[in-house]
């Protein structure tokens, strides 16, 4: 991998290792995460992208049983210490889950609801950030006529776009996605591909994807995880055009088993 | 085969024209005995009468109205906020293994017969009622007193009897809550304490709000532990600490030796009463629908 001093890291993982009870699901993990990025991981199922996406807000700590090991430093502090504030955390490492989940709420409950818990309540402000946010991922226009109305009748795609404004309304700096458009069309798919652009230039992305010409379209860097290891991490368009391991060009090419 | 499904459906059909000609004939029956009095006495006056005295005649109950719904509303005062906290506990808070004896005593509670309830009623909460809130109400009101038999005493009794239909319905709807709400709320930096007020106790609800409207109808319903704990005197309480009549209480006891008219009084009631459980059904099924449309 190219030495990138001069890049600033968001995150630094050194021996990472996961353990939902005995299994272990993440094996000494090493990995930067470079500020205003976007990083793709990739992977076969099943071979810990989620699990390691989930660790970088501790989400894993809902799981009962999980057990972690080694060092992931987020600007600089270990979030595994033991007083480290993980709502704080949260606040500034927002997620967009693989299924869109808007709450069984209005459009504009949807996304004060993160200001709101972190104390925002002058509705002039509220206001706004709904604006700003659903013009962020080109909602606005879909839905400024009923941000009264309940955000389930919504259709997938922009339920999905909606949970990416709700993530942005806490003015999050890093943006974990989990596959966020598997369960998508080529036309929601390509509208929120397109905002990966857009959206790297505030935050750094960290995006989980089965689609190679996704990871190749938009990502920075790329991962490649094979069974609870990362096999590759490069600069993406030298990772897909000159895989250093063979296993790598196996699961790039669709060449693996 | 043809056959025996012809015999089912049939059998089927049987029950179902059994169930609703029984509810058609009991509903009858009531409106047909009930009805004479209630329109010579005047519908007005036997609901806003305050005056209720069988054996000279008069026929008032309004008294019997508000013993009821100060009963039932006390219960649901206590019971609704102690059944959903408690529901909230046992399905967000606490771990499987320290819910099961809870859920285990909640069931329990359902299945004790009801004059069972009245009778620890009147053993123990009257006696404390008597003896330990009275000197409290006291400080702020010397010229209160009670026998201990009262609305306190049948509010907190039912509010007990209603835990379970609150407690287990509640608890259901907040389970079936989906984990991606959860996982919303707290990747937003939501505490435990904000997910579960903001987004779960919502989230269920309608269904919370059902098991209330059930509680509601099997307090309003209740007879046998209110009938022996809120003292049965028909007047107007001024207070908590007064001993009230039910609705269904004068029912059960005046039946045995009520003359012919009075009898029909009885009926009358039972009308009152058909009617006030029939408004509630609709309120309930309104306001759910209400609900239901922000879902
Ligand atoms: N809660 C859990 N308890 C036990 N094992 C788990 C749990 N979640 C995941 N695993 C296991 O950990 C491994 C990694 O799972 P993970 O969900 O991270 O894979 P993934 O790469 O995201 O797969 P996919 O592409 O299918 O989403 C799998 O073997 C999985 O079975
Ligand atoms: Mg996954």
């Amino acid at each position: 991998m190219e030495i990138r001093e001069n890049e600033e890291k968001k995150f630094d993982i050194k021996g990472l290792d996961l353990y939902y009870g005995k299994f272990q699901a993440l094996e000494k993990i090493d990995m930067d995460i470079y500020a205003n990025k976007i990083t793709a991981l990739i992977g076969p199922s099943g071979c810990g992208k989620s699990t390691f996406l989930r660790t970088l807000n501790r989400m894993n700590d809902l799981i009962p049983g999980v057990t972690i090991e080694g060092d992931i430093r987020f600007d600089d502090e270990n979030i595994y210490e033991k007083d480290y504030d993980v709502i704080n955390l949260r606040k500034k490492v927002g997620m967009v889950f693989q299924k869109a989940n808007p709450f069984p709420k209005t459009i504009y409950e949807n996304i004060v609801y993160g200001p709101r818990v972190h104390g925002e309540k002058n509705k002039e402000i509220l206001d706004h950030i709904v604006e700003r946010t659903l013009k962020e991922v080109a909602l606005w226009e879909e839905v400024k006529d009923r941000l009264n109305k309940s955000a389930l009748g919504l259709s997938g795609g922009q339920q999905q776009r909606l949970c990416i404004a709700r993530c942005l309304a806490v003015e999050p700096e890093v943006i974990l996605m989990d596959e966020p458009t598997s369960a998508l069309d080529p036309v929601a798919t390509s509208k929120i591909e397109g905002l990966l652009g857009e959206l790297a230039l505030k935050y750094t992305i960290v995006i989980v994807t089965h689609n190679m010409q996704q990871a190749g379209r938009v990502s920075d860097n790329t991962a490649f995880f094979l069974s609870g290891k990362v096999l590759e991490v490069d600069n993406t368009a030298q990772m897909f055009s000159n895989p250093r391991n063979s296993k790598t060009e196996d699961y790039i090419t669709g060449r693996f088993g | 085969m043809k056959a025996y499904e012809k015999a089912i459906e049939k059998l089927i059909l049987i029950s179902a024209i059994v169930t609703t000609v029984s509810v058609a004939l009991i509903t009858v029956f009531i409106f047909k005995t009930g009805m004479p009095i209630l329109l010579q006495y005047g519908v007005l006056d036997f609901i806003t009468g305050t005056d209720w005295s069988p054996t000279s005649e008069i026929f008032g109950i309004m008294p019997l109205i508000i013993g009821t719904l100060a009963v039932t509303l006390g219960a649901l005062i206590i019971g609704v906020p102690t059944g959903i906290a408690c529901a909230v506990y046992l399905s967000e808070i606490a771990s499987k293994k320290t819910a099961g004896p809870f859920k285990a005593a909640i069931e329990l509670l359902a299945g004790i017969p009801s004059v069972v309830y009245g009778f620890f009623g009147l053993i123990v909460l009257v006696p404390a009622i008597r003896n330990y809130i009275l000197p409290i109400f006291q400080k702020f009101n010397p010229d209160l007193n009670t026998s201990g038999f009262s609305i306190l005493a049948g509010a907190v009794i039912l509010a007990i009897m209603i835990l379970p239909t609150i407690v287990s319905l509640s608890e259901n709807a907040i389970t079936a809550v989906p984990q991606e709400f959860r996982e919303a709320s707290l990747a937003l930096g939501a505490n435990k304490r904000e997910t579960i007020m903001k987004v779960i106790v919502p989230a269920a609800k309608s269904g919370i709000f059902s098991s209330v409207i059930l509680a509601m109808g099997r307090a309003i319903g209740e007879t046998m532990a209110v009938l022996l704990i809120t003292g049965n005197v028909a007047q107007m309480p001024g207070s908590i600490l007064d001993p009230v009549a039910t609705l269904t209480g004068t029912i059960a006891m005046e039946m045995s030796y009520a003359g012919p008219t009075h009898q029909q009084a009885l009926f009358a009631i039972g009308i009152v009463l058909f009617i006030i459980i029939m408004l509630l059904n609709i309120l309930a099924q309104a306001v759910m629908k209400k609900m239901g449309g922000v879902n």
